[in-house]
C-alpha cells in the first residue's frame, strides 16, 4: 500500500444519510472475482438511466465532479453490508476520502484498510462542506486535521494504529503476522477445534 | 473479579494480544466461516504472499449469495443463468480444494444460507468467536458467541493467521421484558428495537438482548433477533446461552459428545453476564405492547405499527425521498395497500419455524391472483425438514414457489428479483433502494405478515387469519 500523507481535493456533497453499501454499489456487481474497475458501477443505481446512460443530474455525472477526492456524504455513510467493494469502488473511481457525521463500523475499517480516509466532523463542519460543494479541503493525516479554505482547522478522530498504518504505507497483516508467535502460544492452551 | 458482561467475558477469553493506546488488540477467531463473493479476492492475496489457509481446520465454506434457487439450475441440466455467479461459484470450489477448505459444494446436502447452515451443524456454540466476510454473521450471538461480520481484508488476514486486529467495542443492553402477543413474533420485535434506537444507534457497540422475552425466545427466534443487529448499526448482537441453548445444540453433527459435552456445557453456563455488570448504554423494551411491524421507507429504522400510518414527510428531507421512491404518501395507512411480490427466507427468516409460522397461515389458502409467492429454505436441510412436515405440500397447494436454498430475492445477485415499482413484502433484512432489484420496493415483515398479505394481495394484518 502506497503511503497517504495528504490529500487537498475540491469535493463533492452528496448529501443524503444512511447511504447504504446497496447505493454505493449494488449487490448485482458482486459476482466479480476481482478488486478491479469497480468504479464504473460506483453508485450505479443513480448515476445510470434504466439504458445505461448517465443521469445528467447526479452529481458525479456533472463537469465540476471531476478530479474531486473527497466525498462529503450525510450522516451513517456505509451502513448495510461488510462488502469491502464499497470503498473499493469509490478508490476506483478516484476518492480518497470520505467525510461524514457518522460513518458505519464495517465500511470503516474496510476504508482504512484500503486507504480510503474515513473522516467524522462535527455538524456545523458538516454543514459548512455541504453548503460549500466544490471547496477545496485539505487532509493532513499526520495532525489528523481537516482544513477548510476558510483557515478553519478541525482534528478527526483517526485511531493511532491506523495512522500509522497509512502513513507509513504498512499493511496490517505484516503486524498482525510479526504477532504469530503469541497467536501459536495462545493456540496451545486451547482445547481441540472440534470434537469430530 | 469485577462484574463482567457476556461480551466481556468473551472478549476476555480471545485476546491474544491485550490492546494498547497505539495498538488493538489481537483477537482469535475461533471459526471462520466463508461464502463465494467475499472470499475470491482473499485467496488472491494468500496465493500472492504464497501463504496458506492457516487452520482450515476452523474453516468453513458454503455457496449462498450468488447461487441459483431453482432446482434446475441446482440440481438439473441447466446451467447457471448468471454467467458471473457461475463464474464466482467455479472460483469457491477451486480455492476450496486449493487450500484444502471444507466446502458445502452446489448439490452438497449440507449446503445453505452460511448462518443457517453452521448452527445446524453444532459448529456454532457458545463462547466462540466467529467470523464471516457478511455482516449478517451477527445471527450466531444468538448462542453466546462474539460474532461480526468482516470485510474481505479481514477475510484475508484470518486465512493467513486465525486471529484478527479489533478495538474492543462498547457494550449496550436491550431489556425486553413480558410475553409477545400473539401474532407478534421475534422479527416484528427485532424491528421494534432499530425502530426505536435507530439505524445507527448500535454504531460502535455490541448489543446484548436480555429480559423475559429473549429467554422465552427458541434458537429460531433468538437468531432472527440476533440476525438484525447489524441494521441497527451494531457490530454483533449476543444472547446468554441457557437450556433452550443447550437443548438445540446437543447431538448436532458437530457438537461435543459424551464428556466433551457436559464440560462444554459447564463452560457455557459461565457466559452470562454477572448481575452488576456494566454496560455503556442500555434501552427497555415493553413487549407485551408490541404489534405486528412493518417497514414503509428504505431503510430498515423506517418502520411502524402495521395498523398505522406512515409519517408525514412535509419538510423531512429524508423521509420524503423515501417515500417518492416507495411510491407512498404522508398519512397513508399501511393496511390495505398493494403486494405484487412476497418472498419468504433469508438469513432472518428462512429457518423451520419461520417456514412453519407461514404455513399455519397458508393452510387450505390460496395466494392471491397476480400475487408471486416465493418460498427459499435457508439450507436444504430446512427443505427437507419442511418437506417431510408437509409445509411444502401447503406451500405448493397455495400456489407458492417453492426452492432451493440460498440467499435468493433477498439481494438481487443471483436471477432472483423483484421487478422495477413492484412492492414486495419480504422477511429478509434491508429494504434498501434497489436491494432485491432495480427499482424494487422492499417492505420488511415477518413471515406470519408475508404470508397473510400474500393470500390477500394487500398488506394484511396476519392476527386476522391466526
Amino acid at each position: 500500500m502506497e503511503p497517504l500523507i495528504r490529500v487537498h481535493s475540491k469535493t463533492v456533497v452528496i448529501p443524503s444519510s444512511n447511504i447504504d453499501t446497496d447505493q454505493i454499489i449494488p449487490a448485482r456487481f458482486l459476482t466479480t472475482t476481482t478488486k478491479d474497475g469497480l468504479g464504473r458501477q460506483l453508485f450505479a443505481d443513480w448515476r445510470y438511466a434504466s439504458d445505461g446512460s448517465p443521469n445528467p443530474d447526479f452529481v458525479l455525472n456533472r463537469p465540476e465532479a471531476r478530479g474531486a477526492q473527497v466525498l462529503v456524504a450525510g450522516r451513517n455513510f456505509g451502513c448495510g453490508s461488510s462488502r469491502e467493494h464499497a470503498p473499493w469502488a469509490l478508490l476506483d473511481f478516484g476518492f480518497r476520502a470520505v467525510i461524514s457525521t457518522e460513518l458505519a463500523d464495517i465500511f470503516r475499517g474496510n476504508s482504512l484498510k484500503n486507504g480510503l480516509l474515513p473522516i467524522m466532523v462535527d455538524d456545523a463542519t458538516s454543514q459548512w462542506l455541504m453548503d460549500h460543494p466544490g471547496a477545496e479541503v485539505d487532509i493532513d493525516l499526520a495532525a489528523a486535521r481537516l482544513t477548510l479554505p476558510t483557515g478553519v482547522s478541525v482534528a478527526f478522530p483517526l485511531e493511532a494504529f491506523a495512522r500509522h498504518c497509512l502513513l507509513n504505507g504498512i499493511d496490517e497483516l505484516g503486524y498482525l503476522r510479526s504477532r504469530m508467535g503469541d497467536i501459536e502460544r495462545y493456540e496451545a492452551r486451547l482445547p481441540t477445534a472440534r470434537s469430530s | 473479579m469485577a462484574a463482567r458482561t457476556l461480551f466481556d467475558k468473551v472478549w476476555a477469553a480471545h485476546e491474544v494480544v491485550a490492546e494498547s493506546p497505539d495498538t488493538p488488540a489481537v483477537l482469535y477467531i475461533d471459526l471462520h466461516l466463508i461464502h463465494e463473493v467475499t472470499s475470491p479476492q482473499a485467496f488472491s492475496v494468500l496465493r500472492g504472499l504464497g501463504l496458506p489457509v492457516r487452520r482450515p481446520d476452523r474453516t468453513l465454506a458454503t455457496m449462498d449469495h450468488s447461487t441459483p434457487t431453482s432446482t434446475d439450475q441446482v440440481f438439473g441440466a441447466v446451467p447457471i443463468k448468471v454467467d458471473a455467479a457461475a463464474r464466482q461459484v467455479q472460483r469457491l470450489e477451486q480455492n476450496a480444494a486449493e487450500f484444502g477448505v471444507e466446502l458445502f459444494a452446489m448439490r452438497d446436502a449440507r449446503r445453505g444460507i452460511v448462518h443457517v447452515i453452521s448452527p445446524e451443524l453444532g459448529t456454532t456454540q457458545p463462547g466462540m468467536t466467529i467470523v464471516c466476510g457478511d455482516s449478517h454473521t451477527s445471527t450466531h450471538g444468538a448462542f453466546g458467541a462474539l460474532a461480526f461480520g468482516i470485510g474481505t481484508t479481514e477475510v484475508g488476514h484470518v486465512f493467513a493467521t486465525q486471529a484478527l486486529l479489533q478495538r474492543k467495542p462498547k457494550t449496550f443492553a436491550v431489556n425486553i421484558e413480558g410475553p409477545l402477543r400473539p401474532g407478534v413474533t421475534a422479527k416484528d420485535l427485532i424491528l421494534a428495537v432499530i425502530g426505536k434506537i435507530g439505524v445507527s444507534g448500535g454504531t460502535g457497540h455490541v448489543l446484548e438482548y436480555r429480559g423475559s422475552t429473549i429467554r422465552s425466545l427458541s434458537m429460531d427466534e433468538r437468531m432472527t433477533v440476533c440476525n438484525m443487529s447489524i441494521e441497527a448499526g451494531a457490530r454483533a448482537g449476543m444472547i446468554a446461552p441457557d437450556e433452550t441453548t443447550f437443548a438445540y445444540l446437543k447431538d448436532r453433527p458437530r457438537a461435543p459428545r459424551g464428556a466433551l459435552w457436559d464440560a462444554a456445557v459447564a463452560r457455557w453456563r459461565e457466559l452470562v453476564s454477572d448481575p452488576q455488570a456494566h454496560f455503556d448504554r442500555s434501552v427497555d423494551i415493553d413487549a407485551a405492547a408490541l404489534e405486528p411491524m412493518i417497514t414503509y421507507g428504505t431503510n430498515p429504522g423506517m418502520v411502524l405499527p402495521i395498523g398505522g400510518a406512515i409519517p408525514d414527510g412535509a419538510g423531512d428531507e429524508i423521509l420524503g425521498k423515501a417515500l417518492a421512491y416507495m411510491g407512498f404518501h404522508g398519512g397513508d395507512a399501511m393496511l390495505g395497500k398493494r403486494v405484487d411480490v412476497v418472498f419468504i427466507g433469508s438469513c432472518t427468516n428462512g429457518r423451520l419455524g419461520d417456514l412453519q409460522a407461514a404455513a399455519s397461515i397458508l393452510k387450505g389458502r390460496k395466494v392471491a391472483p397476480g400475487v408471486r409467492l416465493l418460498i427459499v429454505p435457508g439450507s436444504q436441510e430446512v427443505k427437507r425438514a419442511a418437506e417431510a412436515a408437509g409445509y411444502a405440500d401447503i406451500f405448493k397447494a397455495a400456489g407458492a414457489d417453492w426452492r432451493e436454498s440460498g440467499c435468493s430475492m433477498c439481494l438481487g445477485m443471483n436471477g432472483d428479483t423483484v421487478g422495477a415499482g413492484q412492492y414486495s413484502i419480504s422477511t429478509s433484512n434491508r429494504n434498501f433502494e434497489g436491494r432485491q432489484g432495480v427499482g424494487a420496493r422492499t417492505l420488511l415483515a415477518s413471515p406470519y405478515t408475508a404470508a397473510a398479505s400474500a393470500v390477500r394481495g394487500l398488506i394484511t394484518d396476519p392476527r386476522e387469519m391466526l
